[in-house]
């Protein structure tokens, strides 16, 4: 299949907030898209929509290079966005077309890009936490400094296979960073009714793992911290856990009814905009201004060639169940 | 009688059995307040209370665990598993405790244990929401598993897992999710649990299926109906333990046999029912049985490829005439 598509990613600018805050309008713009061709019926199967949590990805991910790996969630879309995956081809596996990610067998849930250390979005909650752990101990084992970060929901917390993970990447000091997206949310169940200690850094500590937590609309304080943990880890000190307070703005799922949750709440947590927060810090407001107009553009045209793409071949569902020989992966 | 949806069969059925014994109480993601995420357990906090009905954490393993301890200790514990595929996350204790517990105590410690699960095959949700794993669980010694393709069977299955004295895991379709049918008023109306049914009668061949591909079957019958062929269609409802009593006499009155799932070949229950027509109902086979499976492959999202990997009435219609058409 040849990936052909005008649209490079941008290279990171010099400047630290800009940088950020293009990650961010990327994904706001890529999201947003994606909510209205679902809902005019353009794409197929579910949409979970990371729409007000942009600056967890863009701050985390901004720590990390091409050679670092992580996993996400089946929110995962602007962790991959950050960690530099293609628009275009997202897109394509979005409205399940041929060149798209995996295919566009898989849709929203499984973008997985092994050239950029993407180890896989995935549709079962915190199965990516021990995957992101294997990460770090292939680059333990390799010793080049690189790092591996887990992004998981408040939700996974509750899950055993994380608590494993952390005592094993401790026990082992990999080179792994938890991040906890906590939007308050498990599907329609609010924090509270699913953990009991709702200091999500107390995980952490039980298992010696150094923890923080960062407001996650604050694009440059998630970066800070992810900078910290993101050295400690390559230096070789072990893992590192990052709780990011955060809110998402539409339905767990999109077209998620919501009643369990008052409007006001939304709204509120709106007036915290992370694209707004940053903006307010920039010199130049018309810098902004500029990149989400760029923004717009590309997905735009990205949108166009991904509907513009070929279906699989129905004939092609038994192809790569089983690799050839010889085939590998990643490094 | 009442029409019904499927759905609000299973909630009517949650709802007559939570008012009849309170031993019986619900556990699962999102089941309390919200009223499940497909809306099965609608009504039933505000009725029952949360002792009787709660929300728990994403914690797959250690509710199911936490339900067959309170199985031993004296409750009747109904878990939903939100999809098929997460039981893989319950499996230990689905597996080696609750199928085991019974027999490892000599009959002293029963396990009447009932999971809620739901097949998302047809709904666009993809490879890790649309797995038929009905072949391993049936593969297990002491569990049951039922899937019902009605909205009666749903609610009269549902019951009699839960008076069942075994842990019992309950299948229930997506894609059946909003179909209305028929649903007795009784509240002891109950289908026996290992007792297959005949939808439709017919002389020619057997069509063998459960969940939403009798649906498919029913309408390729019609098909061939047109055809001059004349298919029975039986729905097993009981995937463990087999109703080889009805299989086999099916088998004896049409001397063809089709199985259609919407899972995966190999190692599966479709396979199973073929062994059984290779074994004790060889002398009535009249032509190779087939069966009519999803490719060996997970399950593709996008609707064009969705359609394409699971069987479809046109793919029944072919094996039947494939079977009709051989003599041995
Ligand atoms: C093992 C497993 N259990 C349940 C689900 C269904 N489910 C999907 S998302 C979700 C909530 C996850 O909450 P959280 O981890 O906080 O992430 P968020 O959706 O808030 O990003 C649930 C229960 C699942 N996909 N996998």
């Amino acid at each position: 299949m040849t990936r052909t598509s005008s649209h490079p990613r941008p290279a990171p600018a010099d400047d630290l907030g800009v940088d950020l805050y293009r990650t961010m309008a990327r994904i706001r713009h890529f999201e947003t898209a994606a909510s209205r061709l679902l809902a005019s019926g353009e794409l197929p199967g579910f949409l979970h929509l990371s729409i007000g949590q942009e600056a967890v990805a863009a701050g985390v991910c901004r720590a990390l290079t091409d050679d670092d790996y992580l996993t996400t969630t089946h929110r995962g879309h602007g962790h991959c966005i950050a960690k530099g995956a293609r628009i275009d081809l997202m897109l394509a596996e979005l409205f399940g077309r041929a060149p798209g990610y995996c295919g566009g067998r898989s849709g929203s849930m499984h973008l997985a890009d092994p050239g950029l250390g993407i180890l896989g979005a995935n549709a079962i909650v915190a199965a990516g936490v021990p995957i992101a752990v294997g990460g770090g101990l292939a680059a333990a084992t390799r010793g080049r400094g690189q790092v591996a970060v887990a992004f998981f929901g408040d939700g996974a917390v509750a899950e055993g296979v994380v608590h494993e993970s952390l005592n094993l990447a401790a026990l082992w000091r990999l080179p792994v960073l938890f991040v906890c997206e906590d939007n308050q949310y498990a599907e329609m169940t609010p924090t509270e009714t699913h953990l009991n200690n709702r200091d999500i850094t107390a995980y952490a500590s039980a298992h010696q793992v150094p923890a923080e937590t960062v407001d996650g609309n604050d694009a440059l304080a998630v970066f800070s911290a992810a900078e910290r943990m993101v050295r400690r880890a390559r230096d070789g000190d072990g893992p590192s856990f990052l709780h990011c307070r955060t809110y998402r703005w539409h339905g767990h799922f999109e077209g998620d009814a919501q009643n369990y949750r008052e409007a006001a709440e939304v709204e509120a947590w709106r007036g915290r905009d992370p694209l707004r927060v940053l903006r307010l810090r920039m010199a130049d407001e018309s810098v902004p201004t500029a990149i989400d107009a760029e923004c717009e553009r590309e997905i735009a045209l990205a949108v166009e060639w991904a509907r513009a793409q070929p279906s699989p071949d129905p004939g092609s569902v038994t192809a790569h169940v089983y690799q050839p020989d010889g085939a590998s992966c990643g490094s | 009688m009442r029409k019904l949806k499927y759905w609000q069969a299973i909630n009517s059925g949650l709802a007559e059995e939570l008012r009849r014994d309170p031993a019986v109480m619900l556990l699962g993601e999102d089941v309390g307040r919200p009223g499940g995420a497909f809306g099965a357990t609608q009504g039933l906090h505000a009725e029952f209370g949360e002792h009787r009905v709660r929300d728990t954490p994403i914690s797959e393993a250690a509710l199911t665990g936490t339900a067959v301890g309170a199985a031993l200790a004296g409750l009747r514990p109904v878990v939903e598993i939100m999809f098929f595929d997460f039981v893989t996350l319950a499996m230990d204790q689905l597996v080696n405790q609750a199928a085991k517990m019974g027999y490892l105590s000599m009959g002293r410690f029963p396990v009447p244990l009932t999971v809620r699960t739901m097949c998302g095959a047809g709904l666009g949700s993809g490879p890790q929401h649309a797995q038929g794993l009905e072949g391993w669980l049936a593969a297990v010694p002491g569990l049951k598993v039922v899937w019902s393709s009605t909205p009666a069977d749903a609610k009269a299955l549902l019951k009699a897992a839960i008076r069942d004295p075994d842990p019992v895991v309950v299948i229930e379709s997506a894609a059946l999710w909003s179909v209305r049918g028929e649903v007795p008023d009784d509240p002891e109306a109950t289908v026996s649990i290992g007792r297959a049914v005949i939808r439709r009668s017919g002389r020619d061949a057997t069509l063998v299926a459960w969940g939403a591909a009798v649906t498919r079957c029913l309408t390729a019958a019609d098909i061939l109906a047109a055809e001059g062929i004349d298919a029975e269609v039986l729905d097993l409802r009981t995937l463990s333990p087999l109703d080889t009593e009805e299989v086999l006499a099916s088998l004896h009155r049409t001397g063809r046999l089709v199985v259609v799932q919407d899972a995966t070949g190999p190692c599966s229950v479709g396979a199973e029912v073929i062994r059984l027509a290779a074994t004790e109902g060889f002398a009535a086979l009249r032509a190779p049985a087939e069966l009519v499976s999803a490719p060996f492959a997970p399950v593709p999202f996008p609707p064009g490829l969705e359609r394409a990997y699971f069987p479809q009435d046109d793919d029944v219609v072919a094996a039947v005439r494939r079977s009709v058409g051989k003599e041995m």
